[in-house]
């Protein structure tokens, strides 16, 4: 298998850097038959890459453990199911996947723009297969998934236990590459724009779907994270600021934000150069992410021995920081831009507010996220930064941020007189300073949270509201009217729909954040502890021997605060061979509001006692409900099909190249 | 030049000086030996052990005070081990008579198994059995393999994670010797 693995990425690459080539080529020759030909290229890369892939997937069911990497992450008693999940289980394994996510976005531009070629595609498609030469070029040097093993091992070590411990470890990874690379097709169109100059103004229009479904596949790879980090970490919570979940938050800040700057750039004009230094910036964070946590930087459990990863991802990020960046700094005198804000409170100001709120999120994390590495290349000390910075730092932003998701979609676009604004918001902020008031009676004290509850209910409220008076004004038509209605502005509703995902989340984040008690206890078999109303009392433990594993279950009986008989907790222990470490899993009930969380942190003479940890934690269900909804309303606007365009109305790109031909100011032809 | 071209050189070099920056910095990052890993018993004295041995005596390690001790925690079914196996030996080979021990823990495994691996890759060093795990539970074993360079003094000097390069290890061998003539 380690033959047609290893063909196969060398005819890739060979495919690739053909691609590359003829896509320029004909790009700058205007000669649309070599383009073609670089389309036609990266569905055969497609299809190379699926058979690498597959090639991976036959040896580890075969248990192929002349494959180094069979040998590293299966072994004979590994479950079918995890034999799957070990193709991107570790780093070199993931790559191939990498590929081949990456190799499917390629050939869906290639398939999308068959017929219609903006003048950015040949160049997009040339940055695109770019990208992928150094993808394969990795795979093929620096990490080989498909080298071989001198001496054969009878068995091999199997997948790392934490992985094997869960099965959303199965769909968290794919998620997050399907957001991660999908970076690369606004990144490749933002920088084929540049190229183009100024027949490229159309591009975030052209990619907008894309990186809205971008979008949504990092966002459900982040919670599948937090999911799983809450689900089996055992440690209570969802988000640990450690720098691996930093790196996958950040280009998804910036996504957002470039989201929304990008509707001014199509409404307005404003912000066209802007938003090619946020696809630029997204990419090259995606890409400083990849250096971070594959290129051995951070010490990890099993840091691989190929040190050649990392210096080739740097020596990629150089690259695209310096292309990127560099062809910016090229056009700039270009692209100045051409409209004027009218007003600061107005849709626009909000969206430009919305920009360097989240932007300053991102160089908050970004900084505490680095600042380790830089004190210790500069003192030599090691040191951590932890929750309390970034909680600190970025409680303010976010509130913030909220403040502006509950008021500006009721702000008009251009200026917004002031006594209309401060009407059309009088609702929202009632119900903001009710559930502030609430709270504060109800005894709650931090500030924080407070502000939280109340600003959560603003967005819900003003989003909600905004929603209801659309579908108002559209039942005067009857039935029909309602579902027209929504289908013309289904943009416009998604957005909104995402707002209130929004509000739930930051209401489950306040709760879980600000709310939550948590105890550590050793009790004896048969001994009982009362934790915040409930008694809870350890009754033993129970051993089960499976093929991989040893489980060790502690049975915890529950009375409720009422006194009535509850559900009893069983938080397990297990023990894989192949870690010294137990591992443990919490045992959850969730509720609605509140969940009653246990996990066991170690037991004592073979079970007579055990340490525990139980934690009451608020909200963290909300979190679930509102990203759910979040990523509802994201895909709702990124669905295939033509709603109608409110404005600019259609042939609106061309008018504005040829108003930017001609010299005049794109605020002329943007705004009705 | 025209003012636009002006323009546009300068903000070239700053983009050009600004992420050649960035990246030299980041490289400094990558200087640092990625497997060489952080630990709590680096500077500390090694957690004590005595444990039965697989392939001769049982091996105590406070005996060993006054020669560097190299602790190699493998096992038969791990094949990275296989991969630094000639690493290990050839230490052996090399400083067994200047005052260095390698002493290999078997750990979570089958005697059997490990024996034949033993006989099949024709180690020579004193190879222990941690039958219950408290030894790779003392010294915060991660997984297997992983290395532990302790000094004459019986303290803890290094924690490699993964497999040992032998130049690195008798690098680093030599430098503690160094330390401890001092």
């Amino acid at each position: 298998m380690s033959h047609v693995g290893e063909g196969g990425i060398l005819l890739g690459l060979v495919l690739a850097v053909y691609g590359t080539a003829v896509a320029a080529v004909g790009a700058r020759t205007a000669r649309p038959a070599l383009v073609d030909s670089a389309r036609r290229c990266a569905y055969v890369l497609f299809a190379v890459a699926l058979l690498v892939n597959a090639a991976m997937l036959v040896a580890l069911l075969r248990n192929d453990f002349s494959v180094r990497y069979v040998a590293e992450n299966s072994s004979v008693g590994t479950p079918a199911f995890y034999k799957v999940l070990a193709l991107w289980a570790a780093d070199d394994g993931s790559l191939l996947l990498w590929n081949l996510v990456l190799a499917g976005y390629v050939a869906a531009v290639a398939l999308r723009f068959r017929r219609e070629r903006p003048a950015t595609f040949p160049y997009a498609l040339s940055v695109l297969l770019g990208v992928q030469v150094f993808y394969l070029l990795v795979v093929s040097g620096p990490a080989r998934p498909f080298a071989t093993l001198a001496v054969v091992p009878p068995d091999g070590r199997g997948p790392s236990p934490l992985l094997q411990n869960h099965p959303l470890m199965a769909v968290h990874p794919p998620f997050l590459y399907l957001g991660f690379i999908g970076f690369t097709v606004p990144f490749a169109f933002g920088a084929a724009a540049l190229l183009v100059g100024r027949a490229g103004v159309a591009w975030s229009a052209i990619t907008r779907r894309w990186t809205l479904a971008v979008w949504c596949f990092l966002t459900v790879g982040l919670l599948l994270g937090a999911l799983w980090s809450y689900s089996v970490l055992g440690w209570g919570g969802y988000w640990a600021w450690d720098p691996v979940e930093n790196v996958a938050l950040l280009p998804w800040l910036v996504a957002t934000a470039f989201l929304h700057s990008s509707m001014l750039e199509q409404r307005r004009g404003i912000g066209r150069l802007w938003n090619v230094v946020l696809v630029i910036s997204a990419f090259a964070l995606m890409t400083f992410g990849t250096f971070l946590t594959r290129g051995n930087v951070l010490t990890s459990v099993h840091a691989f021995t190929e040190s050649a990863v990392g210096p080739a991802y740097l020596l990629f990020l150089t690259v695209v920081l310096l292309g990127g960046f560099g062809l910016v700094a090229w056009r700039l005198p270009q692209l100045r831009a051409d409209a004027r804000l009218d007003s600061a409170l107005s849709r626009e100001g909000a969206f430009i507010g919305n920009n360097v709120l989240l932007l300053s999120a991102t160089a908050i994390i970004l900084l505490g996220t680095v600042l380790p590495m830089v004190v210790e290349a500069t003192t030599g000390d090691q040191m951590t930064v932890g929750g309390p910075y970034f909680r600190n730092a970025l409680a303010p932003v976010f509130l913030l941020l909220l403040l502006l998701v509950g008021t500006a979609p009721r702000l008009g676009w251009r200026s917004t007189d002031r006594a209309r604004a401060m009407r059309r918001l009088r609702t929202p902020a009632l119900s903001a300073a009710l559930v502030m008031a609430g709270t504060a009676a109800a005894g709650l004290r931090q500030l924080e949270a407070v502000a939280g509850f109340g600003l959560a209910a603003l967005v819900a409220t003003a989003n909600a509201q905004e929603i209801a008076s659309g579908l108002a004004a559209g039942r005067r038509g009857g039935r029909a009217g309602v579902w027209t209605t929504l289908r013309r502005g289904r943009r416009h509703y998604a957005a909104l729909t995402v707002h209130v995902g929004l509000a739930i989340l930051a209401a489950g984040i306040t709760a879980s954040a600000n709310l939550a008690h948590q105890s550590e206890v050793t009790l004896k078999a048969g001994q009982t502890t009362s934790f915040d109303g409930y008694r809870l009392r350890y009754e033993g433990i129970r051993t089960q021997s499976q093929p991989q594993r040893v489980v060790l279950t502690a049975s915890v009986a529950v009375t409720k605060p009422g006194g009535a008989p509850g559900r009893p907790l069983r938080p397990r222990l297990n023990l894989y061979p192949a870690a010294s470490e137990p591992i443990g899993s919490p045992s959850i009930q969730r509720g609605a509001v509140w969940d009653l969380y246990s996990s066991v942190v170690a037991l004592q003479e073979n079970g007579a006692s055990a340490t525990f940890r139980f934690y009451r934690n608020p909200g963290v269900n909300w979190l679930w409900l509102g990203g759910a909804v979040m990523v509802l309303g994201g895909l709702a606007a990124a669905w295939p099909g033509r709603p109608a365009r409110q404005h600019p109305p259609r042939g609106a790109d061309r008018q504005q190249e040829r108003a930017l031909a001609e010299g005049r100011s794109l605020a002329e032809v943007g705004s009705p | 030049m025209t003012r636009a071209g002006r323009l546009r050189a300068g903000l070239l070099g700053v983009v050009v000086v600004g992420v050649l920056a960035v990246a030299a910095f980041l490289s400094s990052a990558l200087t640092r030996p990625p497997t060489v890993a952080a630990s709590p018993l680096v500077g500390r004295q090694a957690p004590n052990f005595r444990l039965a041995g697989l392939n001769g005596p049982p091996v105590k390690l406070s005996d060993l005070r006054g020669q560097v001790v190299v602790v190699n925690f493998w096992a038969s079914w791990c094949a990275e081990c296989r991969v630094e196996q000639p690493a290990l030996d050839a230490t052996w080979e090399r400083f067994r008579n200047a005052g260095v021990v390698v002493v290999g823990v078997d750990f979570q495994d089958q005697s059997d198994d490990a024996r034949q691996y033993l006989a099949e890759l024709g180690s020579s060093y004193p190879v222990v059995r941690d039958a219950d795990s408290s030894t790779a539970l003392a010294y915060g074993l991660r997984g297997v393999p992983e290395t532990f360079v302790v000094d004459p003094g019986g303290r803890v000097v290094d924690r490699v994670i993964g497999p040992v390069d032998a130049a690195a290890l008798a690098r680093r061998i030599g430098t503690v010797q160094a330390e401890a003539a001092r």
